[in-house]
């Protein structure tokens, strides 16, 4: 009991992080993406929608290269430990993250822009309100960054090791457990990572359906 | 206040506004009539600093526009558009917007509101959310939005094109009795010949992306500068 406990922390730890970092660097870089008017924009945006496709063990084959002892970052003896599992999920996020807020800017009136700036918005206080227009889909962002990490196994096993007590998460433990052929451990872990990813996702959708509910209660009663 | 020369302003490589020169005095309202796709937006947006010219140069006061620091200088003016483009909150949370830009302080922010949502007429739909309101009380809240700013320069680019007629004509008698109380100089920027005569001390006629004529309307129905104009004008009321 106190192992899954111990692996089922650990899974949230490292997937809240991966995606809160993938949210770090895929909301400003989708913003940038959707509101810049620039040479080779196209291309990028067609080499993140790409990121959004790429196999986890792809990723996972990548960043063990890198992080092995020989590799370029060897140096930093990551290798097997939470972090770089962390690593490769932000890998994983951040493309789903970057290519939906692009997407979810672009969907917005594109003279809301100069509106906002007629109105004397700065640059920033421009995007922070784009952003607030656009909070709906921005929130299923994060939902399916977080989506595609959480339930990832091939790199977390890759660059994880599956090491029990250190780099074991739920989605490596699935897969240790079936390989022993202990399918009633392998669906008790299946069942709490699918109610752990419900109940997140419960919570985010809440969040999002909130302001909806509000324009709701806030409709004329005629 | 404004003094355009030899402006010329170009969008995806293709000239779209030449103006040689239009000064625009303290107070005025300029009326900006056109076809459709004659520039007339774009000279908002070069007014506004939101399109920069290839060419020629706009004064402000004086200065030329690219001296001045852009973000003080959009905060001396407010930009009306064709689809108030509302944001999604409330009706005094959307006219409050440019003031909070400007951190202007809460309890001024709120008289200063209170103030222009009775103005336009909208005072009972203040806590109603952008999305609940018909196509006339959201063009209402938007000039309340830009009104509230007191600004400088009042830039209105088609403001009551999308509106169905007495929404129009009501939301017309409103700002005229607006701008003429206030004296804000104002370029109403339309299509519509007989707004633009109603609205403005001048007219200025831009056709084909080129500053054609600039006078009052009678002056131009009287002796138009060119075929294009006089055909454009034949629609004028007598």
């Amino acid at each position: 009991m106190t192992e899954i406990f111990q692996i089922t922390t650990l899974s949230l730890q490292v997937s809240t992080i991966a995606t809160l970092v993938s949210l770090l660097i895929g909301l400003p870089f989708g913003t940038w993406l959707a509101l810049g008017n620039f040479r080779g924009r196209n291309l990028i945006l067609s080499i993140i929608n790409t990121g959004m496709a790429l196999p986890p063990v792809v990723i996972g084959l990548v960043v063990a290269m890198t992080l092995w002892r020989s590799g370029a970052l060897g140096e930093l003896r990551l290798i097997y430990t939470p972090i770089a599992i962390i690593i490769a999920q932000t890998i994983i996020a951040a493309p789903v993250v970057t290519g939906l807020t692009a997407a979810a800017l672009e969907a917005l009136d594109p003279r809301l822009q100069q509106q906002l700036l007629g109105l004397g918005a700065s640059r920033g206080q421009m995007v922070w309100y784009l952003w607030r227009e656009a909070r709906l889909p921005l929130l299923a962002a994060l939902m399916a960054g977080f989506g595609s990490v959480i339930s990832e196994v091939g790199a977390s096993m890759m660059v994880g090791g599956n090491i029990r007590g250190q780099t074991r998460v739920l989605t490596t433990a699935i897969v240790l457990e079936t390989s022993k052929g202990e399918f009633e451990t392998a669906l008790a872990l299946s069942a709490l990572l699918l109610v752990l990813t419900y109940l997140i996702n419960l919570a985010l959708t809440w969040i999002q359906q909130k302001g909806r509910k509000a324009d709701w209660q806030s409709a004329p009663r005629k | 206040m404004i003094r355009i020369r030899d402006l010329l302003i170009q969008r995806n490589g293709r000239d779209v506004l030449n103006i040689d020169s239009l000064d625009i005095q303290r107070g005025e309202t300029l009326a900006v009539v056109g076809p459709n796709g004659a520039g007339k937006s774009t000279l908002l947006l070069a007014l506004a600093q939101l399109l920069k010219p290839v060419r020629g140069e706009i004064r402000f006061d004086g200065k030329p526009l690219h001296e001045l620091n852009e973000l003080e200088y959009r905060r001396k003016i407010s930009f009306v558009f064709q689809s108030p483009l509302l944001l999604d909150m409330t009706v005094e949370q959307n006219v409050a917007l440019g003031l909070r830009f400007r951190g202007v302080p809460k309890e001024r922010v709120k008289t200063d509101v209170e103030k222009w949502i009775k103005s336009l007429g909208v005072e009972s739909l203040s806590k109603r959310r952008a999305s609940q309101l018909s196509g006339g009380e959201a063009q209402r809240v938007s000039l309340a939005r830009a009104f509230v700013l007191n600004p400088e320069l009042l830039l209105l680019d088609e403001p009551f094109a999308a509106l169905d007629s007495p929404t129009r004509v009501k939301l017309l008698e409103d700002l005229s009795v607006l701008l003429n109380r206030d004296h804000l100089t104002t370029i109403f920027v339309t299509h519509n010949l007989k707004e633009a005569a109603q609205m403005g001390d001048r007219m200025a006629v831009i056709a084909g992306g080129e500053l054609r004529q600039v006078g009052t309307a009678r002056q131009i129905k009287s002796k138009p500068a060119d075929e294009t104009v006089k055909a454009f004008l034949s629609e004028l009321p007598q």
